[in-house]
């Protein structure tokens, strides 16, 4: 096959183009996102944005301008939702999340709208524009700037976030930062890859890597190509097979995740017992023999 | 490394709150001259730990005063730090270098030769570069000892620095706290252990409140401890005077 062969149609230079823009951002971003544990946080975003593209697609503005208002309103809902004592947080958020991924659909399938909630939900990398591109060329830029910038203080909160506050950095302020980062990366993406998928492309990649790298920095870098090398197969895949190019994209990207799972790591520790034998062996040790264990009755 | 006074903490009437208007500590009221070595006691959740968080500036004071000479590192306990993250001894050491403000910029040259040396001076720089949760416990304690050292923190705050360290290790690590104290750096360290209270030049009994507060032979006292711990508290080796007493704690299970 000629491998050129995608890159002689503007369609798909461009959905190649978008893809690693936003493979190379996204990735790298998604390994802080999943070192902070926010896969979940950032899964409700995605989804719970719906609403405002839908709305921003009836309106015939920009797509960006609905996603931005969705992440926001998303955002507000699942914060508001979380503070209700009564539920769990888990709990309310799913409820939340649910609810505005049902007012997007019923939005969308409103007999006078435009047909193009398979695309607001799945992604259609290959409808993307020259503006869209330029769009997901300044996240790229900018995000992969903040991150330069960040990742010191956010691999001193994410090891031990009282050690860091007394270093002078205020981990609520980095939390917030990144979850601005990662807010600014679904409003950008959901375009291309759709409210449903675009999760893969921030979280499979750190999945891939994590295991066989270093240091946080390495892991960025290699979570940022994993993305783009999965991506840009994607977009081959659904070319040489005629599948759906979103959901090429997002299942090369999965795929990566779980070929990366499979391969013997670096990280020792994984699925051994926890570091340290001889401290650990000492502590019981002294916990058996050492201070009185007695245990008045109550 | 100190104000003219010779002063490094001095803690006056102070009452702290994680938000609401009730107090989680109060009327703490002491002050530690330069190089000494302060011992922390309570039972959980008795307040040691907000002290540390009260002398770092994170929680709101209700009243009283708050002095600390420069500002003072925090040594969590080792478990409480994320082991599956994927840094290097030399790069948790290097950490220490973020206290000058500039987090943005990425670590300089001279950061990293101050990391090394910082590594070397805890007798870890053939251990530079393994990665921090391969670490025993004690050597974890160590690299964040060096992270301190890294910061050049005059003040050191230290939560139960050897629980679940090994005795070699533990050694290793009270030689360091003579070699800081010598340097004039002050150490505070919370611990379960009232038996280690004894080595300390001055220990502080937390109970919400301050419940005393001076050398071992005047704080360690069974009226002292028993208002501190209750009747977690077992003195070892009472012979009746007001003098220091041993003694253990010991773990309640309530049901």
């Amino acid at each position: 096959m000629d491998l050129l062969e995608p890159l002689q149609s503007g369609i798909e230079r461009r959905a190649l183009a978008e893809v690693a823009l936003l493979g190379g951002f996204c990735g790298a971003l998604g390994y802080w996102i999943a070192t902070f544990r926010l896969s979940y946080p950032a899964e409700s975003l995605a989804h719970g944005l719906l609403p405002g593209l839908v709305l921003a697609a009836l309106a015939g503005v920009p797509l960006l301008l609905g996603g931005v208002a969705g992440v926001a309103v998303a955002a507000l809902a699942i914060a508001l939702a979380g503070r209700d004592p009564r539920v769990g947080s888990d709990t309310a958020t799913a409820v939340a999340v649910t609810g505005l991924l049902g007012l997007g659909g019923l939005l969308a399938l409103s007999p006078d709208a435009p047909a193009r909630l398979e695309e607001l939900l799945f992604g259609n990398p290959l409808g993307v524009s020259d503006g869209d591109l330029i769009v997901a060329a300044a996240l790229a830029l900018v995000g992969c700037a903040a991150l330069v910038a960040l990742h010191r203080a956010l691999g001193a909160v994410a090891l031990d976030a009282d050690g860091a506050r007394a270093l002078g950095i205020r981990p609520t302020a980095v939390r917030l930062a990144l979850l601005g980062l990662l807010a600014a990366a679904l409003a950008v993406a959901v375009q291309g890859l759709g409210s449903l998928l675009v999760l893969a492309i921030l979280v499979a990649p750190a999945v891939a890597v994590r295991g066989h790298v270093s240091s946080p920095g390495r892991a960025m870098v290699a979570a940022g190509a994993t993305a783009v090398v999965a991506g840009v197969a994607g977009i081959y895949a659904s070319h040489l097979l005629g599948t759906a190019a979103g959901a090429s994209v997002a299942l090369a990207l999965c795929l990566a995740a779980v070929i990366g799972t499979a391969l013997p790591g670096r990280d020792k520790s994984r699925g051994s017992a926890p570091a340290a034998p001889t401290d650990a062996q000492a502590a019981a040790a002294r916990a058996r023999g050492g201070a009185p264990r007695s245990r008045p009755s109550q | 490394m100190t104000d003219d006074a010779g002063i490094a903490v001095s803690v006056e009437g102070l009452a702290v709150t994680y938000g609401g208007p009730t107090a989680a500590l109060e009327g703490a009221d002491f002050s530690l001259p330069a190089g000494s070595s302060l011992c922390v006691l309570g039972p959980n959740g008795g307040g040691k730990t907000t002290l540390f968080r009260a002398l770092t500036g994170e929680l709101t004071r209700l009243h009283g005063a708050v002095h600390v000479d420069g500002r003072p590192a925090y040594l969590a306990q080792t478990e409480r730090t994320r082991l599956d993250f994927p840094v290097s001894a030399l790069d948790v050491a290097l950490m220490g270098s973020l206290a000058n403000g500039r987090w943005w910029l990425p670590a300089r040259r001279s950061d990293r030769a101050a990391a090394r040396d910082a590594l070397a001076r805890v007798g870890l720089a053939d251990r530079a570069a393994v990665r921090f949760g391969e670490l025993s416990g004690g050597q974890r304690q160590r690299v964040l000892l060096a992270r301190a050292l890294v910061q050049d923190a005059h003040v050191l705050l230290l939560d139960e620095p050897l629980a679940g360290v090994d005795p070699a290790s533990g050694e290793r690590i009270e030689a360091l706290f003579r070699e800081l104290r010598d340097e004039g750096r002050t150490l505070l360290v919370s611990t379960h252990d009232v038996d280690s209270a004894r080595a300390f030049d001055r220990v502080l009994c937390l109970n919400h409140t301050q419940v005393a507060f001076g050398s071992p032979s005047v704080a360690l006292t069974r009226a002292a401890l028993e208002r501190t711990y209750g009747d977690e508290i077992v003195v070892l080796d009472d012979d009746g005077s007001d003098g220091p007493v041993r003694a253990v704690t010991v773990q309640h299970h309530h049901h």
